[in-house]
This record gives C-alpha cells, structure tokens and sequence, in this order.
C-alpha cells in the first residue's frame, strides 16, 4: 500500500510539472506538442550530471546541480518552438511533432557516442545512475520520500500564485485568449509567448530527470519517456488548463500508472490474473476515455495555436 | 472664443497595398467637444483613428497634443498622451472578469502580487461618477454587449484618459442602449472630455455631436458645425451625391404563392420553449414582405429553419409549390432561394478565401464554373470582376483581396451582390443594411425594390423601424416566436407598428 502511494504520487509529479509546463505554454497562445522531446532533453540533462558527479560529493550540490542541468536543458531545447512559432509563425503542431522526433533521436545519438567512446564494446543508449540517484531519496518508516516530491509540490503552489495572483499571470492568459486586446493596453504577446514556452520547458524538462528516476536506476535513451508527455497533455486538458485542478487530475493518473508498478503486491489484483500489459496499458486507455467524455466541456485558451499577427483584424 | 485643441491631425496620408486609405486628410479635436467624424464604410476613418492610436504609422503628417508635435509609435504611446480608444470590436478578454480588464497593462502590484481593491474602488467610483454601470466581478462572456462596451469606457476613464476615441459604438447597440451611451457621452463631454466619435448613422450625429468633419474614399471633405447643418447636407458631403431617405416603388399587384409556410415549429438552442410556435404564412411573387420585431422574438430560428441551417420541429415549408421542409441547403439555392444571412461573418463568407471563391460559394459547381472537374479560374475571376464593377464592391486588391481585411459595408455588398445576381425566385434579406451607412443602405433599398420589380419574392426581416415601414408592401409582426399581426405600410403608424412589436396589442 505504502509502494503504491509511492510511485503514485512520484507519478503524478512528474504529470503534474509537464502538464502544468504545458499549461503556461498555452495560456500564453502557444500549443505545446512538444513536451515529450523536451521531457527527453531535461531527463538527459540531469542524467549526465548524475553520470559524472562524484560518488562521494556533497547531495546538496547533486541535487541542485542535476535539476538545474534539466531545467537548463528543457528551456534551450524549448527555444526552438518559441523561434520557430512566435518569430516565424510556423505551425505550432508540426514543430511540436518535430521535437518530439528530434527529442528522442538526439538524446540516443549523444548517450550512444558518449558510450562507445568511453567503451568501444557498449552500443547501449542506456545511463545508469545507481548510486547517485540516492541522494534524492530519504527513508520515512518505509515511504521512500524524493525530494522532488516536495520540489514538485513547492513549484506547483508557485505556479498557481504566478498564474491567478501576479500582473504576469493576468498578462500571460489575456494573450492566450486575446491577443489583439493584450497588444492594445500595450503588452508585448512576442514577449509573453516566449515566457510562456520557456516556462513550459523548465517545468517539462524537470518533469523529465524526475520521470527517468521515479523508479528505475538507469534509462535508455531509445525509448524517449513512453508518451508521458503526452499523457501530460491529457492531464493538462483534463485539469481544464487550470494548476489546482491538473494537480488532482495528475494524482489520479499518477494512481492509474503506479498501478502497474506495484499491482502484484496486492493479493486481490494479482488473483484476477490480468497480464501485467492490461496494467500498462492502463493509464492510456484511461486517458482516452476521459479526453472522450470531457472535452466537449473542455475550454481552451482561445486564441492558442493562432499565430499573432498583428495587422489581422 | 473657441477652446483650444486637444489634438491635431495634420496632413495626414496613410497607404496601403493598392489603396491610399488617408489621403492628406486634417482633423483638429477642441477640448470639451464631441466631435464626429463622418464617412462612408471603408472612407479611411477607422485607419485614420488607427494612426492616432499608434497602430499605423502614417507615411507623411504630424500629429498635435496640445500644440506640440508627438511622435506615437505603438498604443503605449497614445495612452501615455492620455488617448483612449473603444474599438469597433471589443478588445475584452472574453474569460475575465471585468475589472481584470480594465486593469490588464496597469495593473498594480505589491511584492509582485495583483492589487485589485484600490483597483475597484476606481472603477466603482468611476461608474458611479459617469453612469456606468458594471458588476466589476462580472464574466465578460456573461454580460451583456452594453455592458460589455462600458467596460471599455470604464478602461478609457481608469487610465485617467483625456481624448477618448468611440469607433462605431452603437452598430451592436440595441436602440435603448443607444440612447444610454449618448446620453454618457454627453456626461463625458461636459466633465471636460474630448471625444471623437466615428459614425456613419447621421441621426445619431446630429443628436450627439458639436462639430463634424467628413471624409470621403479617403478625402478630407471639409469640418461643420452641426447647430447649422441638416442630415442631408451632411450625407451630401458623405456620398458626393443628393441621398433619397425615401424609398421610391410604385404598387403592384401579387402574383402567385414563391414561398408557403405552414404551421411551422422551430426549436430554440436557446431556452427549452420552441423559438418558432407555429407560424403561417406565404410569399408571392412581387412582393416585399416583412418580419418586424424586437431582436430575439424568433426571427432568426424562422429564418434558419427556411433556408436549412437548422431542421424545423414541425409544419411544412413549400417553395414554388415542393415541399423543402427536409431538402439541404444546396438543394434550396439551386431551386432558387438566396439568402442573405443576419450574421455575415459566420454565415455569409468565408473570411479567409478571397473575394472572388467567395463570390462563387453557391456555385461552384456549375457548369459556367468547372472545367473538366476542376475550378475554371479564369471564369470564376471574370465573374467577380462583374460582380465588383456593378454593384460597387470596393477593396484593396480587387477579386484576390481577403474577405477578411474588407469593410463591412463592403462584406456586405459583396454578399448582397452574390445572392442577387443568382437571379434568385425569393431572396430571404436578414437585416441586410445593418452596419452599413446612407449611401449603401440606399442602394440596397434600391436592389430590393428591384427584386420585387423583377416579379421576385423578397422576404425581409428587420429590426430597424424606418425600414420596416418604408420598404416592405406587407408586415408581419412576430412576437415571442408568433407571427401577432399583418400590417399595410400605407395605412398603418409607427405607433401602432410598436404596439405589436411589445406583445401590447394582437390580431
């Protein structure tokens, strides 16, 4: 039960950061496809630092030096939609698609030759982290805390203030939702797009490091993060683009996912004699019929996806 | 001795691709006044407001504030020098909260957090001090157009604004609202306010305004008083042309039945009672036959249901003696029914195709059109050359303009024309000339006359009093998603017109 818990609520965290990573992404006019490829550059970025930190060096330092080589990495990588879709007004859904594919392919190509470099014999895309994926843990009487639990938690409450209780806030959603009317008080929309898709990336680059850790000790980079970017978006959607709702709704999926982590220690569960695929599957089959039932009622920023021009009427 | 000028325009010339938009065109504001300025659709006013506004650059001309020459760049700018503007289309965020809008750009802060209470102490101030009332907690979505417009006001007033620009407030008014917001301007004016006002509706004009300045395609015209001045000297100088305010027809005897309604149910998207509740009535051929009534009385689920954008809930519907109760929309235009919609932007084009595809939405398909299966652009680019050269449509690149960056006078009359030269049995008009100014209305007037002339059906449906008593040969009144009256023009009186347009009086 305890496990359960456990990887639910490490789940719903990292669902919790990319979602709501996408959630500025959005108020602020720009539809973020790519939270998946930018979750990929994050998690590469604070695997490498826990790659090579040394065994013996300060957690503190680890801690803080792995997520800001996420957080660092998610935001440059994020860039790239904010140029391509703000400056040059491509189409937002075709750039995100791109990353993603660039996401994941770039992140193999760099572990590989990183491998074969440092041992000619190992073609893995594959990082371990055993040892250093420690310092984020604390045993409390068999809950095995992480850190990013309550990083998550502290960032989520930040971005609820940030978005209903600041001028930037007020600022970001009026250009998600009308552009013309943000341009005519004389809010610069470039400019809080930008904020917005770089917020999105340091969120979803985080939520990348703490989805390769949640429960595993090393990651192979071919397989990108299982669509868990995507599964972000359905939170996203399903929160109706609001931070405390997609925190809840990320606790639900984040239960659906651990499920299929933990589901053998439960006597009931195992005597049903599912295959452990049903329990995969879970949190997606899940997801569709959510996005099926909801998003008649779904209420989008209204002008994202539309690239602002500003001579349009 | 006159009051000094707030702001000056001053040879301004603004162009555009293919157009020259402001053509050296001066207008001088005076502290405390209402001043209007008067033009045609598409005679420069909106992108002349544009440059004083700082979304236009000008290519020549400078600007004037108090005497001294301003530079304005971007909105910022205008509203540093204390200009203001309510646009055309709103510029609310439609999720908000009213006072969210009126903050949104000068918002005030404390640690970074969002300080609303001085914020709606203003604005409560501010509504109570100039008439305006708003519920400062109130969803945009949720309000209604007026009060959406005060909230514009409102954030014109909370930026401590001086020179407040109204761009063509009341053409989504409803005649009560209308006076509301003449009678605050007015209020403004006399708190030292200047204010320019962009119209092209010359009762409202005369009424409200103290000087005049006209602009025709692009011209500056020459500035009036208005104490001195009639409504048709203005249109005069607003056309280039005498504007007949009657409607000339001679009387003709009906012929056969075009359209028969019978016992018609319309369901409402709105509330659970039907919106239409079993009407009856016909069309003949030759004559102009209105619906009149207050807005939201059932008319435009009655239209809907005749020219198939909404099933009927009952009864039948006949046109030239078929039963189209069921027929699709494309199967109604072939037979010869035209439509032109109340809503032109949702229903009447496409805004992004051009001009020309636009032209040719209904008949595509047709033979004159197509050739082997695909478009035939060359015919279709004719087409729509004819079309603009006769009925006036005016725009910036001709058939390959955007619908989108049209006028919506010219919209208009680019829909009018399509529906009319279809050559059409009956032509269902739903308030054809809403938006649009004297001369176009006019023209209008004259097209419809024309149909019946032509031994057409026309149905009209409108809003506007003075039309429904000057054009139509029959009137019918629907209240509350009944027909309650037949009325003659000729005998019949506004005053009792009125009666049965409020549910007060029924045959």
């Amino acid at each position: 039960m305890i496990l359960l818990l456990q990887y639910m609520i490490i789940f719903a965290a990292v669902l919790m950061l990319v979602a709501i990573g996408g959630c500025f992404s959005e108020h602020s006019g720009v539809i973020n496809i790519g939270l998946e490829g930018i979750m990929v550059l994050g998690a590469l970025g604070g695997a490498l630092v826990l790659k090579f930190y040394p065994e013996d060096g300060n957690a503190f330092g680890l801690i803080t030096l792995t997520i800001l080589a996420a957080v660092v990495f998610g935001m440059i990588y994020s860039l790239l939609l904010a140029v391509a879709c703000v400056n040059f007004k491509a189409d937002q859904t075709i750039v995100g698609t791109a990353m993603n594919m660039l996401g994941t392919a770039a992140a193999t190509v760099i572990v590989k030759a990183m491998n074969t470099a440092m041992n000619p014999d190992n073609v893995s895309s594959t990082i371990q982290y055993i040892n250093t994926k420690k310092a984020f843990l604390k045993n409390i009487g068999g809950f095995e805390f992480n850190w990013f639990m309550l990083i998550t938690l502290v960032l989520v409450v930040i971005s609820y203030v940030v978005m209903y209780k600041t001028r930037f806030g007020l600022r970001l959603m009026a250009c998600g939702e009308h552009p013309q009317a943000a341009d005519s008080v004389g809010i610069s929309v470039y400019k809080m797009r930008y904020a917005g898709v770089i917020i999105s990336g340091f969120l979803a680059g985080l939520g990348g490091i703490v989805y390769i850790t949640s429960g595993v000790s090393e990651w192979k980079f071919e397989n990108g993060v299982a669509g868990f970017g995507f599964l972000a978006m359905a939170v996203m959607i399903f929160g109706q683009w609001k931070p405390h709702r997609i925190a809840v709704s990320a606790l639900l999926f984040g239960l659906f996912r651990a499920l299929s982590n933990v589901y053998m220690g439960f006597d009931f569960l195992k005597s049903l004699n599912i295959p452990s695929g049903i329990y995969n599957m879970l949190p997606y089959i899940i997801c569709l019929v959510v996005l099926a039932f909801t998003s008649k009622h779904s209420r989008a920023p209204k002008a994202e996806g539309i690239p602002y021009d500003k001579g349009q009427r | 001795m006159d009051a000094p000028y707030a702001i000056e325009m001053l040879n301004i010339t603004k162009k555009f691709p293919g157009i020259i938009a402001n053509d050296n065109i001066t207008l001088q504001l005076r502290k405390g006044e209402i001043h209007a300025l008067l033009g045609e659709n598409g005679a420069g006013k909106s992108t002349l407001m544009s440059v004083l506004f700082g979304l236009y650059q000008p290519e020549e001309g400078q600007i004037k504030k108090d005497g001294k020459v301003v530079d304005i760049k971007n909105p910022n700018d205008a509203n540093a020098l204390g200009i203001g503007m309510v646009h055309q289309h709103f510029k609310l965020v439609e999720c908000f909260t009213v006072l969210d809008n009126i903050i949104l750009g000068v918002e005030t802060t404390k640690n970074g957090i969002l300080q609303k209470d001085e914020a709606r102490k203003k604005v409560l101030a501010l509504s109570e001090k100039y008439g305006l009332a708003v519920n400062p907690d109130a969803i945009i979505e949720d309000i209604t157009v007026g009060m959406q417009q005060r909230t514009e006001i409102l954030k014109m007033l909370y930026r401590d604004n001086e020179i407040l620009i109204f761009d063509e407030p009341t053409a989504v008014l409803t005649p009560q609202e209308i006076d509301e917001l003449m009678a605050i301007m007015k209020n403004l004016a006399a708190e030292g306010k200047s204010i320019l006002f962009i119209s092209h509706k010359l009762n409202e004009i005369m009424e409200v305004a103290d000087r005049v300045s006209v602009l025709r395609k692009g011209k500056y015209i020459g500035t009036v008083d208005v104490e001195g001045t009639t409504k048709e000297d203005l249109s005069r100088m607003m056309v280039g042309r005498d504007v007949d305010f009657v409607v000339q027809k001679q009387p003709r005897t009906p012929g056969e039945e075009i359209l028969k309604v019978e016992n018609l149910t319309v369901a409402s998207k709105i509330h659970k009672n039907n919106a239409v509740k079993n009407v009856s009535f016909n069309v003949r051929k030759g004559e102009i036959v209105c619906i009149a009534g207050i807005d939201g009385n059932g008319q435009t689920e009655l239209v809907y249901a005749l020219s198939g954008l909404e099933p009927a809930a009952g009864g039948k519907i006949s046109l030239l003696g078929k039963d189209i109760t069921n027929t699709s929309i494309r199967d109604r235009s072939v037979m010869g029914m035209s439509h032109i919609p109340e809503d032109r932007h949702k229903h009447g084009l496409v805004l992004d195709y051009s001009l020309e595809y636009n032209m040719v939405l209904q008949r595509y398909f047709e033979p004159e059109f197509t050739k082997n299966g695909f478009l035939d652009k060359p015919a279709i680019r004719k087409y729509a050359e004819r079309l603009i050269e006769e009925y006036d449509v005016r725009s910036g690149q001709g058939p390959i303009t955007r619908a989108r960056s049209m006028s919506g006078g010219n919209q208009q009359k680019a829909i009018v024309a399509r529906e009319i030269d279809k050559e059409p049995e009956l032509l269902i008009a739903v308030q054809p000339t809403r938006g649009l100014d004297v001369g176009a209305i006019e023209n209008i007037h004259r097209q419809l006359v024309a149909q019946r002339d032509k031994d057409k059906a026309v149905l009209l449906v409108s809003l506007e009093l003075e039309e429904v008593m000057s054009v139509p040969d029959r009137i019918l009144v629907m209240y509350e998603g009944e027909i309650v009256g037949e009325l003659d023009p000729k005998t019949t009186t506004v005053e009792e017109l009125g009666l049965y347009m409020a549910g007060a009086k029924r045959q």
